[in-house]
Parts: C-alpha cells; sequence; structure tokens
C-alpha cells in the first residue's frame, strides 16, 4: 500500500471531480462539499487513500463530486460497506456521506452498530428533516405533524435527534455543524478527521426545495446568536449577542437551565464548562429544547477507546505470532488420517 | 464370567463376509452417541471401506434426558463397494433408552437387528419416551432380531475397579456398547485404545475405565453366546492415497481458505449466525493466521455489504448464509453485480419458506439463487454434490468470481453441511493457482474496462495512485464507467452483463456420465446433494439391465455448454429435486425438453429405493 500522506501539497481543485454536480440549485449540499474539498487538502492525505461510501439520497451522491475513492452503494448500507473496507484495508482513510433517511431509517441499525464498534471512519449525516430525492416525504427526523406528500395530515412519527442517539449508542465523537456556516463547520471537519474512531457529524443542511428554511429558526444571521450555543471544550456554555446567557445545570432537577449571567444575572462561575470527554455534557446538550433553549452547535462529544479496526488487526498479528503463517497443507490434513 | 469356552474363541467363531452394513446409534443427548458414531467410523474407515455418515441431532440446545426431542443419532454406511449415501434403512439400531428405541425403529429394516440396553426401560425413561407398556414385555418387537443387554450394569460391572463415580461409570457404556459393536464387526480395538489414552490422558481413571468398558463390550460379544457368528467387511476398491473424514461445512471452509491462498489474496468473511451454514463462520473464525477474517455482522445485510466492501477493497470477500438469509442478501448481491466485485456467497439450504424447517435439507432456492433479484441480475451459480465436494466447489466459486469480477453463489444444503464421508486429501502443489491482477496503469484506465476473452472489468483497488474512480449502482456508461442514463447504453450494458456470465459456460467442463452410457432409455439428471442417492440407485437399476444414467450439474448458470446436446440423446430425462420442480423448469425453458420431475419436500433426503421404483415406474410407462 503507498504512504497514506500525499508527497505533494494538494488543493481544493485536486478534490474536484469532472462530473457535473446534480444537486438543485441553492441545495445546502453544495456548501458542505465546497467546504469539504477546501479542508481536505489539510489533511495531508495522498487521495488515493481516501475513499467516500454512501447510501442512497441527495447526500449520498457525494463521492461522485470527491475526486478519491468512492463507492455509491445502496440505501441505509455505507457503514457496512465501509466495514469491510476498512477491515480489508485499515490504512485507508474512509469517510461516509449519509442522510436523515439513509441513516436513520433504512440504515438506522447499520449506524448504529458502527459507532458502537468504534470503527474508525468519518461519518457526514447530512440532515435536512426531509426526504429530497423521493420528493418531499417526512423523514425521522422531521418534526411532529409534519405535514407532507406522505402525511397530508400531519405526521405522528415522533422524530429522532441524530446526535443524541449516537451518544445513545456510546459514539465516540459526536458533532454537530450548519451547512452555511463555512467556518464553523471547516473547523468541526477537522476535529473529525483527526479523532481516531467513529466521528459522527450532523450538519444541518438546507433542502430550498422540500424543506426550505427547515433551521431558519436557529441559523438566520438575526437570531442566531440567541438561538444557538457554540460549544467548546473547557468554555464555559455562553451565548447570546452580548455573551450574556448560559447553560447552568440545575443539580436537583438535572437538568439545564437558561441563565443571565454578569449584571442582574449569576455569576459566570456557575455557568457548566463544557466537558466534551463526558457524554453526559454530549446527552444534556444534545437533547435541549428549542426554542425555549438554543441548538448546541460543535463537538458535544469526543473521547478516545480502542477502534475496532485496531482491535481486529491486533488480534490477527497475535494469532500468526502464536501460529505462524499458516500452513495449508498442515490444515487439509486436519485431525486424523490413513493412508490406502 | 468365567473362562470363554474355546469354540468361541476369536479364531474359531464362524464369520460371515458381507458386502455392508448400515448402522444406527441411538441415545440421549449426554450418551455419547456422536463420539460413538465416530470411533465406529473411524474403524470402518482403517479397514478400508468405504463409508458415509450423517449425524442427527436435536434441534433444542439442551433438551431433558430421556425424551424422544432429546435423542441423538449418529449413521453409518460402511461396505467393500462404493458407498454414495449413509443409507436409507438401518441394518442395525442401537438404543440406549427407550426414547431412542421410539424415534428411531420406523427406521430399521425389516429383520433388522435391534440392540437395546434394558437397563434403561424403567418406568420413569418409558413415560418419558411416551410408552404406557414396556416394548420390552409385549409383542412390539417381534419381526426384528431383538439383543436385550443390561448395557448399564454391565459397564458399571466392568469398571468397578476404576474409582469412578456412578454417575461417571455410567457414562462408559457407548464405550461399552462400541466394544461390542467392534466385536460383531470383527474390528480391532486398538486405535480406539490410542484414542481413549490421548483423548483421557490427563485422567488415568477415565482412561482405564472406558478401556475397562470397551473391552469388556468385546468380550461379552465373545462369550455371552447370544451372537450365531461375527461379520467382516471386506477393503472397498480405493484410490490410493492420504483420506480424512470430512462434513460439508468444514470442507467449504477448507476450500475458501484454500482458494484465497491460491489467490494470494486476504479473506474476509461477513456472516450473520443462521442455521445451517454457522459453522462456515465458526470454522473460518479459527484461521486468522492464514489472512482470514471473520466478522458476526448485525445482520445478513450488512454481511454481505461488508464482504463486498472487502472486496472493492481488493481482498476476497466472502459471505455464507442460508435461504431466509439469502432473501436479505439479495440487493447486496444486486448491487456487486451492477459494480462488478467478486464476491462468494454460500447458500446452505434448508426447509423453507420463511423459517421453515432450520435443521433440515432442501434444495428450494435454486430459483432464488438464479432469478431473484431486481432487474436483469445474472450471476454465476454452481452446486456441491457431497460433502468433499464442497471443498472442490469453493474453490471454483472463488476461481470464477475472480476471474469474472461476478458475484457466485455456491449452493450447499443442511444434508452436505453435516453429513460427512472419506476424503483424498488433495496435494496443495497440485491445486491450480489463482490469477488475479490489479489494475495499475492509468493509461486509458476507466473502471469498466472490459477483458475482450472474459467481459470482466479491471480492478483498481483503492491505495492505487492515478486510479481514483467512483462506483455505484447507477448505471454506467458502458465507455468511460461515468453515471449514464443514456437508453442505448442501458441495454448495451445489461446484456453486456448478461453475455459476461453466459460466457462462463466455456470456462466450465463438459457435463459427463456419472453412471451409464452416453444415450439411451433415461438420463436421471441432478443436482447438489442428491447425487449420492440418484447414482446408487441407476446403479441398481442398470445392474438389473434397464437402460438409464446418471449426470450431474454442478453448474447451474450458467448450464455446461453440451446440456442441451445431452438431453436430445435420451428418450427421456427424470430430474429428482428436493423442491416441487425448480431445475426441471429450468431446463425446459432452457431447451424446451419435456423433462419430468419428481419432486420431495419432506425435509430429508432421497432414499435410493425412492429412486428406484420411480426410474423402473418411469421406464414401464
Amino acid at each position: 500500500m503507498s504512504d497514506l500522506i500525499s508527497p505533494t501539497k494538494l488543493t481544493k481543485k485536486d478534490f474536484e471531480t469532472d462530473q457535473d454536480v446534480r444537486w438543485c440549485p441553492g441545495c445546502g449540499d453544495y456548501s458542505i462539499l465546497a467546504n469539504v474539498q477546501r479542508v481536505m487538502p489539510e489533511f495531508g492525505i495522498a487521495r488515493e487513500n481516501i475513499v467516500w461510501v454512501s447510501g442512497i439520497g441527495c447526500s449520498s451522491r457525494f463521492p461522485y463530486y470527491m475526486n478519491t475513492y468512492g463507492f455509491h452503494t445502496i440505501h441505509g448500507r455505507a457503514p457496512a460497506v465501509a466495514l469491510g473496507i476498512k477491515v480489508a484495508n485499515p490504512e485507508l482513510s474512509v469517510w461516509l456521506a449519509t442522510g436523515d433517511g439513509d441513516g436513520l431509517s433504512i440504515g438506522g441499525n447499520h449506524l448504529m452498530h458502527c459507532l458502537r464498534r468504534n470503527l474508525d471512519v468519518k461519518i457526514l449525516m447530512f440532515n435536512n428533516r426531509i426526504y429530497g430525492l423521493t420528493k418531499g416525504q417526512y423523514s425521522p427526523t422531521s418534526e411532529l405533524g409534519k405535514v407532507t406528500k406522505s402525511t397530508p395530515a400531519g405526521s405522528v412519527d415522533q422524530p429522532v435527534d441524530p446526535a443524541s442517539f449516537a451518544l445513545g449508542v456510546n459514539a465516540s465523537f459526536v458533532a454537530r455543524s450548519i451547512d452555511t456556516e463555512a467556518q464553523h463547520l471547516s473547523d468541526v471537519l477537522r476535529r473529525a478527521a483527526a479523532h481516531v474512531g467513529t466521528a459522527f457529524t450532523e450538519i444541518y443542511q438546507n433542502c430550498n426545495v422540500f424543506n426550505d428554511g427547515a433551521f431558519d429558526a436557529f441559523t438566520d444571521k438575526a437570531v442566531r446568536a440567541e438561538r444557538q450555543v457554540r460549544v467548546e471544550h473547557g468554555k464555559p456554555l455562553l451565548f447570546g449577542a452580548n455573551n450574556d446567557k448560559g447553560l447552568r445545570l440545575n443539580p436537583r432537577t438535572l437538568a439545564l437551565e437558561v441563565v443571565t449571567v454578569g449584571d442582574g444575572g449569576v455569576a459566570l462561575s456557575e455557568v457548566l464548562v463544557h466537558d466534551e470527554t463526558n457524554p453526559a455534557f454530549g446527552q444534556l446538550l444534545a437533547r435541549m429544547p428549542f426554542p425555549e433553549f438554543p441548538v448546541a452547535i460543535g463537538v458535544l462529544h469526543a473521547s478516545q477507546r480502542p477502534t475496532y479496526d485496531g482491535t481486529l488487526r491486533a488480534q490477527q498479528k497475535a494469532a500468526r505470532e502464536k501460529l505462524g503463517q499458516g500452513d495449508l497443507a498442515k490444515l487439509l490434513r486436519g485431525g486424523s488420517t490413513w493412508t490406502i | 464370567m468365567n473362562e470363554a469356552p474355546s469354540s468361541t474363541s476369536p479364531h474359531d467363531f464362524p464369520r460371515e463376509v458381507i458386502r455392508g452394513a448400515v448402522v444406527r446409534f441411538a441415545g440421549d443427548s449426554g450418551d455419547g452417541m456422536q463420539v460413538t458414531g465416530d470411533q465406529f467410523t473411524a474403524a470402518a474407515a482403517l479397514a478400508r471401506n468405504d463409508l458415509a455418515t450423517f449425524p442427527d441431532f436435536p434441534a433444542e440446545i439442551r433438551a431433558p434426558t430421556g425424551t424422544t426431542y432429546g435423542v441423538s443419532g449418529f449413521q453409518v454406511h460402511f461396505s467393500s463397494q462404493d458407498v454414495f449415501t449413509p443409507g436409507d434403512a438401518p441394518d442395525v439400531l442401537v438404543a440406549m433408552n427407550p426414547a431412542a428405541l421410539k424415534t428411531n425403529l420406523r427406521d430399521l429394516k425389516k429383520g433388522g437387528v435391534l440392540i437395546l440396553n434394558s437397563g434403561t426401560f424403567n418406568a420413569t425413561n418409558l413415560k418419558k419416551a411416551g410408552y404406557d407398556v414396556n416394548p420390552l414385555e409385549d409383542n412390539s418387537l417381534e419381526g426384528y432380531t431383538v439383543l436385550s443387554i443390561d448395557i448399564t450394569k454391565q459397564t458399571v460391572a466392568a469398571v468397578k475397579d476404576t474409582g469412578l463415580s456412578n454417575k461417571e461409570a455410567h457414562r462408559c457404556k457407548n464405550f461399552w456398547t462400541l466394544g461390542l459393536m467392534f466385536w460383531i464387526y470383527s474390528r480391532p480395538l486398538e486405535p480406539t485404545l490410542q484414542w481413549i489414552e490421548s483423548k483421557f490422558g490427563k485422567r488415568s481413571d477415565l482412561v482405564a475405565a472406558n478401556i475397562a468398558a470397551l473391552k469388556a463390550g468385546h468380550a461379552f460379544g465373545e462369550t455371552a453366546e447370544v451372537f450365531q457368528h461375527r461379520y467382516e467387511v471386506p477393503p472397498a476398491p480405493v484410490e490410493k492415497g492420504e483420506y480424512r473424514n470430512i462434513g460439508g461445512n468444514t470442507a467449504t471452509a477448507l476450500g475458501l481458505v484454500a482458494a484465497a491462498q491460491l489467490a494470494g489474496l486476504p479473506l474476509v468473511l461477513g456472516a450473520y449466525p443462521i442455521t445451517p451454514a454457522s459453522d462456515v463462520l465458526h470454522e473460518l473464525s479459527k484461521y486468522k493466521q492464514f489472512g482470514v477474517t471473520t466478522v458476526q455482522a448485525e445482520d445478513e445485510i450488512a454481511a454481505v455489504c461488508l464482504a463486498l466492501g472487502a472486496s472493492y477493497a481488493g481482498n476476497l470477500g466472502v459471505t455464507s448464509t442460508s435461504g431466509p438469509g439469502m432473501a436479505l442478501k439479495m440487493e447486496g448481491i444486486g448491487l456487486a453485480l451492477s459494480v462488478e466485485l467478486p464476491l462468494v456467497i454460500v447458500d446452505i439450504q434448508r426447509g423453507g419458506p420463511s423459517t421453515g424447517l432450520p435443521t433440515k435439507t432442501e434444495q428450494a432456492d435454486l430459483l432464488q439463487a438464479v432469478y431473484g433479484r431486481n432487474s436483469e441480475g445474472p450471476v454465476c451459480v454452481i452446486a456441491a454434490s457431497t460433502p468433499g465436494n464442497c471443498f472442490t466447489m469453493a474453490i471454483e466459486a472463488v476461481r470464477l468470481a475472480l476471474k469474472y469480477m461476478t458475484p457466485v453463489i455456491l449452493l450447499t444444503d443442511g444434508y452436505l453441511a453435516n453429513g460427512a464421508e472419506p476424503w483424498k486429501i488433495p496435494n496443495v502443489a497440485d491445486l491450480p493457482k489463482i490469477d488475479v491482477k490489479f489494475r495499475t496503469d492509468p493509461a486509458g484506465f476507466h473502471p469498466f474496462l472490459r477483458d475482450p476473452a472474459t467481459l470482466a472489468r479491471n480492478w483498481a483497488i483503492p491505495g492505487t495512485p492515478e486510479l481514483m474512480h467512483r462506483v455505484g449502482g447507477l448505471e454506467k456508461d458502458y465507455d468511460s464507467g461515468h453515471i449514464s442514463y443514456a437508453p442505448d447504453n442501458h441495454e448495451r450494458m445489461v446484456k453486456a452483463r448478461a453475455a459476461k456470465i453466459a460466457g462462463i459456460a466455456s470456462d466450465i467442463p463438459p457435463l459427463t456420465m456419472e453412471v451409464g452410457d452416453d444415450s439411451g432409455k433415461l438420463l436421471v439428471l441432478g443436482w447438489g446433494s442428491t447425487y449420492g442417492a440418484i447414482r446408487e440407485a441407476v446403479q441398481r437399476c442398470r445392474d438389473r439391465g434397464l437402460s438409464v444414467s446418471h449426470a450431474h450439474l454442478r453448474y447451474l448458470n450458467p448450464f455446461p455448454q453440451n446440456l442441451g446436446e445431452v438431453l436430445k440423446r435420451f428418450e427421456r430425462v427424470l430430474v429428482p429435486e428436493l423442491n416441487l420442480g425448480q431445475l426441471v423448469k429450468m431446463l425446459r425453458s432452457a431447451y424446451l425438453v419435456p423433462a419430468e420431475s419428481l419432486a420431495k419436500v419432506q425435509g430429508q433426503p432421497f432414499k435410493i429405493t425412492e429412486l428406484e421404483e420411480k426410474i423402473r415406474q418411469v421406464l414401464e410407462s
């Protein structure tokens, strides 16, 4: 296998393909693609050692537009295919593009097992809270009562929160970002790339055709300062245009509460300081009800534990050291034999 | 017992030379019937008899003692002639308790020998087995040669000086029984004595007790004066070589390991536990030192997808399953054939539909394997005919998958998976290498460039500089590999994929007769695990002068090139299958021949007599 590191410095252009990008004009996927293409050269990995794997849906067209190796598989199964790729060649840098339908509906099972195994892959989940490629049915992240073509009287499904789900199945890295927040998304992608283990990143992505403005309530420039809390490890959980609001833990209810900090409010010391290594923080932040609370974006949780592929490799090495290289003739003879 | 009378000394005892016999050991799950069967089989093998075995254990994991559903059986057929099946009906049934008698007596041949452990025929055990009256005391066993022996008491007496607890002493009764059976069939004790030493070596009391039990059982035969004669089965005319006993699942697993070595590729098995396929996963998980990685996936779909992912990355991807799992894997197999990557799918068929009969055998996944995908989804389908043949066909599946960049489905079934036969161990140096070439040259590269001879696309794996490309389930342009929805291109690609699979016909052996002439009144055409029964039935019919031949398909898609011509050389064609006529449907459709079906779907293999009867019937009609 060639060295994982790219010998030459790559640019955004190196990661672009000659294929026409076929998302709808104005789709949030364009900004995610541009962001990824811009950030990827920084990782210094040769393009031939990167594999993009996807399932089915708008987000899953992503591999066609990345000049790396790419495998556009079947609906929901990208984590399973990625498992095989990583088992076969752990040296590869494997990235998954999925959506809320692909990853959490038809592929929810595989996503769960990928996360708990801690396979060393990076997952970007483009969450637009709608089925786009099938033209506008509600998804597992659509809000209760969502009126769509398949739910004219409103959806009766309770939505799932992707980050909370990931934390619930013991993901070692869980982050959130937003398609249009270029700087923030780049920072989160850098963190995901550096993580050893399954890095799960949910990206709020606007589908301007079937679910336009789904996230405006907290992404719009006019309100975002008040409606988002950008979490950073070791820093107090503050938000607001004047950074004068904070999150405090009520020890009796074990629930967060929004407090005013400073003049007329509580002391800064009462505001929780984010600890991304403690999954309890991640879960509290992921599950904050909106709009009573802001939406937490950034790295909600990051911790280290052995990866699936790493442990598997170690077992294989141990077997080889103990038993030596397998001898086929001996194997075929097996237990007892007789000669005629 | 005192001195044995001189007339019954081993040398003077009359011996009747017989062609062979079918013996079934049946007892409680804890009675050691599988060990007894294995040792009895090993003795037959050392005496150079040909043989076939079939273990039959309960689906329940730990069934309560003494119950009918806790009965474990082991049937062995050994002979001085070629043996092709474990036998229709036992000549000798050893029943270690009433439940074993109850569940097995119906299979015993009329006039067969019944050896019973009368020590277990007490009120409790009789009740558990569902007997109102002790069958030893009514006339229900009339018509059989019954040898009722208190094996429990005999064993306890034999081992009393070894200091074993009563419970442990009781557990030696299988060796007492084995000793008696060795005496009846004139087998030497030494190999089993050695086996006992190596097996129980750490506990000298167990070694002594089991040896004492074995010898006591043997001595009983000589001295008890209940036997008129002993039997002797001369060696069978077997090809020279080194042999071992092998079961179908083991042979499949070993074939896959061998093939991966021959191809120089690491093997990745994705599997989800399912009866009767799990043993392939268990077996392969032991071979990490051969570059084998096994992943127990979260479901059948993940299992096939990860195998495909492994192939995409340049390893040999394999997945093993049974019917219900096959149904779940189909979309993944469709992706594999669309992206044209090598993939081996082993379907160890069982009774269906749905959950069906998990531990019983059937051949009803044939149409699923050949046709079971959305749209035009051709894949190569092959089938193994005997437990040992699973090894050969597993290698063949890998060879074809790698050479033609295609999924290959290998069909076996529960009967092959759990059955066993002597297997001539191949010389590793004689196994042909499997040529694998990864594309590395960027000049003129696109992922769907085809080899003009095989139509296989070139295989460029991640990590190869300058060959970055994207593949997927969307239709691809024939000339660039990019996504294409163009009407003419789609038809061209559908036809190219079909032609690639059809072209495999020129790379597989022509169909030849297993038994009989190349033409005649009747061809019996089988596939898969029915091989042994058909072969034996056809041979018996020929021995009686009937014009019948046997051919056996190991390649089901594509068929051998000469199949149509072979079919035309016979007046009639009979196709026995453990389904409702799936191969017959394919033959009629491909060759417009009036092939006739003999269908059986009882979860049980064909009996030789059933086939003989049908052959006679067809030839007389």
